[in-house]
């Protein structure tokens, strides 16, 4: 049986130097913030990350990983500005190219589609085009529109994490909102998912489900379990975002506002360590979901 | 007695009276109370979210709740947006960005220093780009100043506006639709000689004066009379949706709707 299986430090050593890599969620919500970890301890570098950003990006930044940041926001909710992500831009420590929401999960999708744009309006009438090299197309139509041409976001790889995947890579996504996790997927060369449960065969335990499973197996490369993996951003339905360990990690950027200070606390040595730091998976599954 | 954020809460949900089947989306405590109390009172038809994925016809109160309180009624998560609100045209926002010039441009990305290295870094642009070439966008100020209503342009274009400079010849920018801007001082819109700025509305005791003052801009004076005030039935509905009086917290010292009882 074809099975995808795999640790996260195997997923991570696929990863090289230089590399787009696409991080699913949104904000502090659905993050894969286990496999983020495991690359904050590796010695990969010089990374383009594509996200709507929440600690990932933040992490990332302050450990030193990003060459360029491609973005619509960087968002903790509750806090709003991201203070790791704060430090890096107001240092000029990272390129970006920055997007409106909208054209972001457009460029997704001319990537999945393996097209070199897609057109759209939005963009028009802003900075955005000029400061990010956005180039315009005409409508070859009687109607002549011009329009802004979004380049494909094409990855490398994306990291997602999911309720539920099997051995084989057929996940569920479900809770509330599953953001463009389906879009990463799809846009990347290899998308490597954490998951809160790994089964066997997904037939056999949750037949039912079937409609969760919103985007198909060929567009996942590796499947680890990692129960509470989206700490301290939030897995619903299952646990919430913890606020707690956010504002510890925010008041972190003011003091002692030093990455390497704090990166233990915030990464740990290993994921086992990390979670024994924060009183376990246990004290993750008690996290109340947000009240928006 | 009604204080100046409640009367705001009132003069933000005009912005969405006779709106029709549109997804009304308040951001911050004051916008959202106003759309809520827009679909209670005078626009029933206007559809909204709970703030996460889920429609509601019953708009969800602000701050600490039950997560299970909400009533679903319909889904429309971010990952439809931009298919079913946004790009459809079928969305009015209300929004607070960091600043906004005389053109109804908008910035909440950075300000100062350079793109590569701004001087300080906000949210980023969001969904503005998009919001504002294709749906009617409002907005709401709690701090009416200067620093807010820019002299010259807004330091990062984040939303579209009325400035012909930033026209691309061929671009369609019919469904630019800048409607009002509340503020603690007035209620204003872009009904002055090419989308010009101006003053509508004045809330109870602030002059034009007052007004032109704060602004970096040149105003329009088209005031028309004293930004009602909030009757008893507005009170209770707003006081329902806000059982945690969290508008409280919006507008310095919270100050009553009539100025000089302040």
């Amino acid at each position: 049986m074809l099975d995808k299986r795999m640790s996260s430090a195997e997923m991570v050593a696929q990863l090289s130097d230089g590399m787009t890599i696409g991080i699913g969620g949104w904000g502090p919500r659905r993050k894969p913030m286990a496999l983020v970890r495991e690359i904050i301890r590796s010695d990969l570098k010089d990374l383009t990350i594509v996200a709507y950003g929440g600690a990932d990006v933040g992490m990332l930044c302050a450990a030193g990983k990003v060459k360029k940041l491609v973005f619509a926001f960087v968002s903790l909710d509750a806090i709003p500005l991201e203070p790791w992500f704060r430090k890096a831009r107001e240092a000029g420590q990272v390129e970006v190219l920055e997007l409106d929401e909208g054209m972001f999960q457009w460029g997704l999708k001319a990537a999945a589609f393996d097209l070199p744009f897609l057109p759209t309006r939005v963009g028009l009438g802003t900075d955005l085009a000029e400061l990010g090299g956005l180039k315009t197309v005409q409508s070859p139509y009687a109607d002549g529109e011009i329009l802004i041409a979004m380049p494909a976001l094409k990855l490398d790889a994306a990291l997602l994490h999911v309720n539920r995947s099997d051995w084989r890579g057929n996940v569920h996504l479900f809770g509330a909102d599953v953001y463009y996790d389906e879009w990463f997927a799809k846009a990347a060369s290899k998308t490597f998912v954490s998951c809160e449960e790994l089964v066997d065969r997904m037939e056999d335990h949750y037949p039912e489900q079937a409609q969760a499973n919103i985007f198909e197996r060929c567009f996942v490369t590796g499947v680890v379990e990692i129960a509470g993996g989206a700490h301290p951003s939030s897995m619903p339905p299952l646990y919430g975002p913890d606020m707690k360990a956010f504002k510890a990690y925010a008041d972190a950027a003011r003091e002692p506002g030093n990455w390497l200070e704090v990166s233990d606390r915030f990464v740990g040595a290993s994921e086992a360590d990390y979670l024994a730091g924060i009183g376990g998976k246990e004290a993750v599954m008690q996290t109340p979901l947000a009240i928006y | 007695m009604a204080t100046l954020a409640e009367l705001c809460i009132v003069a933000c949900s005009e912005a969405f009276r006779g709106n029709g089947e549109i997804i009304a989306t308040g951001v911050g405590p004051v916008p959202r109370l106003a759309a809520g109390l827009a679909k209670l009172t005078h626009s029933a038809e206007l559809m909204m979210t709970d703030g996460e994925a889920y429609l509601v016809e019953d708009p969800v109160p602000l701050g600490p709740r039950g997560y299970d309180d909400r009533k679903p009624a319909g889904y429309l998560p971010f990952s439809r947006f931009f298919d079913s609100a946004v790009w459809t045209g079928r969305r009015h926002a209300m929004v607070t960005p960091t600043q906004i010039d005389r053109f109804g441009q908008i910035n909440l990305s950075q300000m100062g220093g350079t793109h590569k290295q701004p001087k300080t870094q906000m949210l980023g642009v969001r969904g503005f780009p998009g919001n504002t070439i294709y749906h009617p966008n409002s907005f709401f100020f709690p701090a009416h100043g200067p620093r807010v209503f820019v002299e010259g342009e807004v330091d990062m274009v984040s939303g579209v506006g009325y400035n012909p400079a930033k026209r691309i010849a061929g671009g369609n920018y019919t469904a630019v639709d800048l409607r009002l801007i509340v503020t603690n001082l007035c209620v204003m819109d872009f009904g002055g000689m090419d989308n010009a700025v101006r003053v509508v509305s004045l809330h109870p005791g602030v002059t034009f004066d007052d007004v032109q003052s704060a602004t970096g801009f040149t105003l329009v004076d088209a005031v028309q009379g004293e930004t009602p005030l909030p009757t008893a039935e507005q009170l209770e509905i707003i006081n329902r949706l806000d059982p945690h009086n969290i508008r409280t917290s919006v507008i310095k010292d919270n100050p009553p709707a009539h100025r000089s009882m302040g």
